[in-house]
């Protein structure tokens, strides 16, 4: 064998290269192969749980349930997150107006940045942190202590029971988030501009009104429905698909909310390009 | 055991033949025959990873098998359609190894669950069957119990109530996936007491899965051994000892449980 072995590693035996090219498929395929499998996972969960959304019973209570959670329990965070943002946009662009003394901008520069980026992917990303986190650890937790398998031995769909309600609450609570976290920040940004920098209300008013464009929040609010079925569905695929122990529980966690927040920020940016393309005279 | 397909029998609540089941290239169950006795205590041992718990979802028809027969009450379950399936699965009860209680519902939710999911009853009549379980499992007189979460009970208080979830839409079948698994000597002699008791009480079939030979031993009408995807030996205890299997008695042997040769 050490005769015919090769000493050169482009030469050699058929026999062994195609094994080396098989393997280097393998290696540069494999993981591309993965995610798309991965993926296509998530989709059919999706598809699952929106099919089970039209059948019976409809179960009001675990929908309004999960709305509380995510909505109301997130009320906090998101009201903490947006005063600050709109208070440190706001002081950041008061500095750079300054420059060209044209401060009166201030109100147009926050509110876009808001209604277009802020407001939507910091609630995804605060909702993500918060209750996503919670969706996977709890869902983990119900597979392991075979409380998924009990609900199928009542005849119950898991996916339907567990699924479905936490993908519409996520769907219709994060867009009212961000809408909340808009309203917030631009106290924010009021109280910086307004009472502490004593800019003319008037003509901030003015700018912002003549500026901000209601397609500006449309945008926003499309893309809070799009990231909360993203949470929802990541969160819920990472929890449901625990094998093993609590170790395993808390790396479902821990992947659940890094795979939402990158899935968050690569949508953001697909979307602005989409959202381009569908109103090019509104992008800047 | 019989080949071929099952006759109907009334001394058999679940028949199954030539059962295989595979989960990619694992091949996890090769050919099970199995009878379960109607209204009798039926154990199921065998170690660890040699398919336990994948047969005990068939026979609940949880999962369907890649070939075989599954027949509940003479009646063939593989391929049958979800609303059937259903059906089915009304008749049989399942009480998990760690009681699997809903973690976000008190002792009343928990156990009126099925009752809930299945049926429009009105609230006084699900309160009612809730109460007479717990009192007819020793539950009624713990102070609030009612209102209590899962993760507020004992380890054999929450076994109860899993026990009671099980039985309050009346099964004809009940099925205990290792119900003795970490529990001190004390604990699982109360825990063979309460199957039993219940088969006694509720007149149900019952098809344990289990390890404990101790335990197997004390209760069993019928023991079938699983070993390698197959049943090996099957039979009463008493056929058993008389004519031990060589992995059976490898199986039974350390636990010391049982003295084989002998009779009874």
């Amino acid at each position: 064998m050490s005769d015919t072995s090769p000493t050169n590693p482009n030469g050699g035996t058929e026999e062994f290269s195609s094994a080396r090219v098989v393997r280097l498929v393998g290696r540069v395929f494999g993981p591309l192969l993965g995610a798309v499998a991965i993926f296509g996972q998530h989709m059919m969960l999706l598809g699952r749980a929106f099919t089970w959304l039209f059948r019976r019973p409809f179960r009001l209570r675990l929908y309004l349930e999960q709305m509380e959670f995510i909505g109301v329990g997130s009320m906090p965070i998101i009201m903490l997150v947006g005063f600050f943002s709109g208070a440190v946009t706001a002081l950041q662009a008061i500095t750079a107006l300054a420059m060209f003394d044209q401060q009166r901008w201030v109100g147009y520069g926050v509110g876009v940045s808001l209604a277009r980026e802020l407001a939507p992917v910091f609630t995804a990303l605060m909702i993500t942190a918060r209750a996503g986190s919670a969706m996977a650890t709890e869902l983990g937790s119900m597979r392991i202590t075979e409380q998924i398998d009990a609900l199928s031995t009542f005849a119950v769909n898991p996916v339907h029971y567990l699924v479905t309600p936490r993908l519409v609450a996520s769907i219709l609570m994060l867009p009212i988030m961000t809408m909340v976290f808009n309203v917030v920040g631009l106290l924010g940004a009021y109280i910086i501009s307004i009472l502490v920098y004593q800019i003319d209300f008037g003509q901030v008013l003015e700018l912002f009104r003549h500026w901000v464009d209601p397609l500006d929040y449309v945008q926003g609010l499309i893309k809070a429905v799009i990231f909360g079925v993203a949470m929802a569905l990541t969160a819920c695929y990472q929890g449901f698909n625990v094998r093993g122990g609590a170790k395993e529980v808390g790396r479902a966690t821990t992947a659940a909310v890094v795979s939402s927040s990158v899935s968050v920020l690569v949508l953001d940016y697909f979307l602005i390009e989409i959202m381009n393309v569908i109103w090019p005279s509104h992008g800047m | 055991m019989t080949n071929g397909g099952p006759t109907r029998d009334d001394r058999w609540q679940i028949q199954v033949r030539g059962l295989h089941k595979s989960f990619g290239s694992q091949e996890v169950l090769r050919g099970i025959d199995l009878d379960i006795e109607r209204g009798k205590t039926n154990i199921v041992i065998g170690g660890s990873g040699q398919g336990k718990s994948v047969l005990m979802k068939h026979l609940m028809g949880l999962l369907q098998p890649d070939s075989g027969q599954i027949c509940v009450d003479g009646e063939d379950i593989v391929g049958l359609d979800e609303v059937a399936i259903g059906k089915v699965q009304r008749k049989f009860g399942m009480v998990f190894q760690y009681a699997a209680l809903f973690d976000s519902l008190n002792v009343v939710e928990n156990i009126a669950f099925p009752l809930i999911e299945r049926y429009h009853l009105p609230k006084s009549e699900i309160l009612d069957r809730v109460r007479d379980l717990l009192r007819r499992l020793d539950l009624a007189n713990v102070p609030g119990v009612e209102e209590k979460f899962p993760g507020e009970l004992s380890g054999g208080m929450r076994k109860r109530v899993g026990l009671a979830r099980a039985l309050v839409d009346r099964p004809k079948i009940l099925l205990y996936d290792e119900p003795t698994t970490g529990l001190d000597p004390i604990a699982s002699k109360n825990v063979d007491e309460m199957i039993r008791r219940t088969a006694d009480d509720f007149g149900v079939t019952s098809v344990v899965i289990s390890h404990d030979m101790a335990s197997t031993f004390r209760i069993a009408d019928r023991i079938a051994m699983l070993y390698d995807g197959t049943i090996i030996a099957c039979g009463t205890p008493a056929e058993l000892l008389a004519a031990p299997h060589p992995r059976l008695r490898e199986f039974v042997e350390p636990s010391g449980a049982v003295k084989f040769g002998a009779s009874s």
